[in-house]
């Protein structure tokens, strides 16, 4: 334990990708395979079911400290963070023992899950006791479920390729791609991992996605346009469709099996032949084209569907590659390649489910802007760049891939709650409600916490404590004084919002210093910005 | 009331003065140099004799500033007035005043952990105590000396291996002469930013040992060839972190030295490499002992987590009240 801890603090301690690198390099070489199976495990985010909730956590240390439940409340929201708020509470430790951290979680931390409340309180109180203060931090994380230090997937796997560079070194991407999909934390894992050799067997097993930058120049600078294929940029869940051996798997770009989630897909899927993996974008999808991803928002996360919903919101997955085909790992290839081997197989089947993302045909930049011009109309985000020459790629990489999105909706709107933020905005008045005026009244329709610089957020949080009105719990209402500009995606009507419509991807583009609060829009401007009926 | 809350700051009728006023008034009674508490513009300062050199650094050659030793009175017309340690940084002083034998304290910032750059935290009996709450919640409670010390030490150590500087940053005053008066000089050279170097000076002339240090930019103009930096601790405010003046240290590490440090998000917040929890105010546990230490029937809080303060002290019986002054709000020193 002492070991993942100090590399939990190692990767903690700097702010640059080397540094972090070089902590989890620096600990693959030394840790035993069971360890360093589970450290992969956290560090890439992966999370066991939930053991025990993190109030329940944080009341146990509030009682262990002999502090009242609102003093653990204040103390919470200065913090942000349950774990550490724990930690910090805290008596400080008698003992220390220092086991190997597969043993904390296989004999200790697992098992917490069988365990009735007061003996979980027990258990978690004597594990207390054997800790140091840095130890029983990352023993909190480990209990609440999230690890998160800053570490992508591609540090991750950058320095378990380097850890392997001194005896048998294994490419980063081998090592990516066995990283996907769901595995058991074991030491056996670890070694295959690690193992120059070894084919790779899991049919389930998904590809990493590629993914695009944000286009900021103008597009001419990408050169000539005959050397760029032009798709719709579509607001859905950007997923992977696997057949192999008979089975079908369909994997989120959050690396969620979602297989039992969309059985119109997976009938579909059914079609194909072995051997054969697509990448594209699951869209809830009627007779009369794409719907609101707010429709797609009702399927996700259900995991029995009625046949009203299915009739209600179909959905789709909409090709944009092909990444495996007979068997063969095509990302090597040309996209045109790619694409033409996907129109192949796709178009003859005419499967509704399975459609193909069009190509937008064009001559010239100026027709492909023009055509950008109406994504609003098409219900889509903007347009979608891709070099035909491009290999599929790794994560998100820079000059093949480019997604160009169309700017965003404005409106200004006023701040009237606000709310403390968590992880580096801990103990800052960071997220806030804001409001446009309907018949002379304030009313709230959207939250929002991104888009300011930290020295606004300071400012901002200056003024909410200076200018509280009320205290709901965590939130306070402020004087209605602050304007700001805010920036959102897409509008649709909404009976679960007060205002009556719901907002996509709202955040703050800056702050209107200039404005006073009669400036602000009206709900009427924003409700004239909903679609056609 | 003895002492009453006005536009321009705390005010003391029967004396005629004010404590740490926000405001330009006649005669101003101040706790600290900090510029929260220290504000130019009043006709004349009392202040304690320690902080004399600190406080005209801030306040300028003209102010008249009238001294008085720890310990010693002062009768301002119906007032008896004196100074006593506060800990918080050299010169810091609290307030006790005294009219027709009722006694009130007004503690300023302060801390009852020790520092070798002033005088240690004296607790003063009162029948009012006015404290501060800038740490009063129970997240904060300070880890030993020693060990922070040590863990610098050891931050500088590494960089020196791995040939980068090391960028400190603390508050220009009080913060960076501990920190300075705390860390191993003998591991390398010392380089300061010039707000540092300045108070440095003032300590100096307070007769307060200081490690030797030298000022960057005298180092350049005196420097034969490009300096070398990868073996040196440099202390700098924080004010100085994401400026351009960092750049001529090339490789660094950064780290800043403040309670805040406690709390994780604070330090991921101002992006720095290391957070050092190393803060010159009084931490939960202490500021409870203290309240209680001085027989204080009522309590007043000021600047900070003000409401978890009164709140807690009421459960426990006594008398507590906010007030609301403009404390801690320009800095955070």
């Amino acid at each position: 334990m002492q070991q993942f801890t100090a590399l939990y603090m190692a990767i903690d301690a700097t702010t640059k990708t080397n540094g972090k690198i070089a902590a989890m390099r620096n600990y693959f070489v030394q840790a035993a395979s069971g360890d360093a199976a589970w450290a992969i495990f956290f560090l890439s985010g992966r999370r066991p079911k939930r053991l025990l909730s993190s109030a329940l956590l944080r009341h146990w240390a509030g009682e262990l400290a002999g502090i009242s439940e609102w003093l653990l409340v204040e103390a919470y929201s200065a913090v942000g963070d349950s774990a550490e708020t724990v930690t910090l509470l805290l008596p400080p430790s008698t003992t220390a023992t220092d086991l190997p951290l597969q043993e904390w979680v296989e004999n200790r931390v697992l098992p917490l899950y069988n365990l009735d409340e007061a003996a979980q309180r027990a258990a978690v109180v004597s594990y207390w006791q054997e800790l140091d203060e840095q130890s029983r931090f990352v023993f909190n994380k480990l209990l609440t479920g999230s690890l998160r230090v800053g570490v992508s997937q591609r540090l991750l796997v950058r320095a378990l390729a380097e850890a392997t560079a001194l005896t048998n070194p294994v490419p980063d991407e081998v090592i990516a791609h066995r990283l996907m999909g769901s595995w058991e934390p074991t030491a056996g894992f670890y070694q295959q991992l690690l193992d120059p050799q070894v084919e790779d067997a899991d049919v389930s097993r998904p590809y990493p996605f590629f993914l695009a930058y944000p286009l900021e120049d103008e597009p001419s600078a990408l050169g000539d346009v005959a050397e760029w294929q032009a798709e719709w940029k579509w607001d859905g869940i950007r997923a992977q469709l696997i057949r192999r051996q008979g089975q079908t798997f369909l994997w989120s770009r959050g690396e969620e099996l979602v297989t039992d989630r969309y059985p119109e897909v997976v009938a579909a899927a059914g079609q194909l032949p072995d051997g054969t993996v697509l990448d594209g974008e699951l869209l809830p999808w009627s007779a009369d084209g794409v719907l609101p991803f707010g429709q797609l928002q009702r399927r996700i996360g259900r995991k029995t569907l009625s046949r009203k919903m299915l009739q209600e919101v179909p959905v789709v997955l909409l090709t944009y590659d092909l990444l495996e085909w007979q068997g063969e790992d095509w990302r090597g290839r040309a996209l045109k390649e790619r694409r033409r081997q996907l129109e192949l197989l796709l178009l003859p089947l005419a499967a509704p489910q399975l459609p193909v993302s069009a190509i937008i045909s064009t001559a010239n930049w100026d027709d492909l802007t023009a055509a950008r011009a109406g994504s609003r109309d098409r219900n889509v985000e903007g347009l979608m760049l891709k070099r035909r020459t491009s290999p599929y790629q790794v994560g998100r990489k820079r000059g093949d891939w480019w997604k160009w999105k169309i700017e965003p909706h404005t409106i200004d709107a006023v701040m009237i709650y606000a709310q403390r933020g968590s992880g580096r905005r801990a103990s800052l008045y960071s997220d806030y409600t804001f409001a446009l005026w309907d018949e002379g009244e304030l009313v709230p329709f959207a939250k929002a916490y991104s888009g300011l610089t930290d020295a606004e957020m300071r400012q901002v949080d200056a003024f909410v404590r200076r200018n509280t009105r009320e205290r709901f719990g965590p939130v306070r209402s402020v004087t209605p004084q602050l304007v700001f500009e805010l920036g959102f995606e897409a509008i649709q009507r909404s009976s679960r919002h007060k205002s009556g419509v719901a907002v996509r991807f709202p955040r703050i583009l800056r702050w209107r210093h200039d404005k006073r609060i009669e400036d602000a829009d009206t709900l009427a401007t924003l409700k004239a910005m909903l679609p056609a009926e | 009331m003895l002492l009453q809350m006005t536009d321009s700051g705390l005010y003391c009728a029967a004396g005629d003065f004010y404590i740490d006023p926000w405001q330009p008034v006649q005669r101003a009674v101040v706790t600290h140099a900090h510029a929260d508490h220290a504000r130019a513009g009043s006709h004349h300062y009392l202040a304690a004799a320690a902080g004399e050199h600190v406080l005209r650094q801030r306040l300028g050659a003209e102010a008249s500033i009238t001294t008085l030793a720890y310990g010693h009175s002062l009768q301002i017309k119906d007032a008896l007035v004196s100074l006593h340690p506060a800990g918080h940084i050299l010169g810091s002083a609290q307030v006790r005043v005294e009219v027709g034998g009722e006694v009130w304290v007004v503690s300023g910032d302060y801390k009852t952990g020790s520092d070798a750059t002033c005088a240690s935290f004296e607790l003063v009996r009162c029948n009012t105590f006015i404290t501060e709450a800038t740490f009063g919640l129970p997240i904060y409670r300070w880890p030993s000396q020693p060990a922070v010390f040590d863990a610098i030490n050891s931050w500088w150590q590494n960089n020196q291996a791995e040939g980068r500087a090391s960028v400190l940053f603390a508050y220009s005053l009080g913060k960076a002469q501990r920190v300075l008066a705390g860390i191993d000089a003998t591991l390398g050279p010392i380089y300061v930013h010039g707000a540092v170097h300045a108070m440095n000076q003032a300590y100096a002339a307070s007769a307060v040992a200081l490690p030797p240090s030298q000022y960057v930019y005298e180092h350049e103009q005196t420097a034969r060839v490009k300096p070398d930096w990868s073996q040196a601790l440099i202390v700098a405010p924080p004010s100085a972190q994401a400026t351009p003046w960092l750049r001529r240290f090339g490789d660094i590490s950064t780290a800043f030295a403040s309670g805040w440090m406690r709390v994780r998000g604070q330090r991921r917040r101002r992006s720095v490499d290391r957070g050092f929890v190393l803060s010159d105010h009084v931490d939960w546990p202490s500021l409870l002992q203290v309240v209680a230490a001085t027989g204080a029937e009522r309590v007043l809080v000021t600047h900070g987590y003000v409401a978890p303060i009164v709140r807690w002290l009421r459960e426990q019986g006594t008398d507590a009240y906010g007030l609301d002054t403009h404390f801690g709000e320009e800095t955070e020193e």
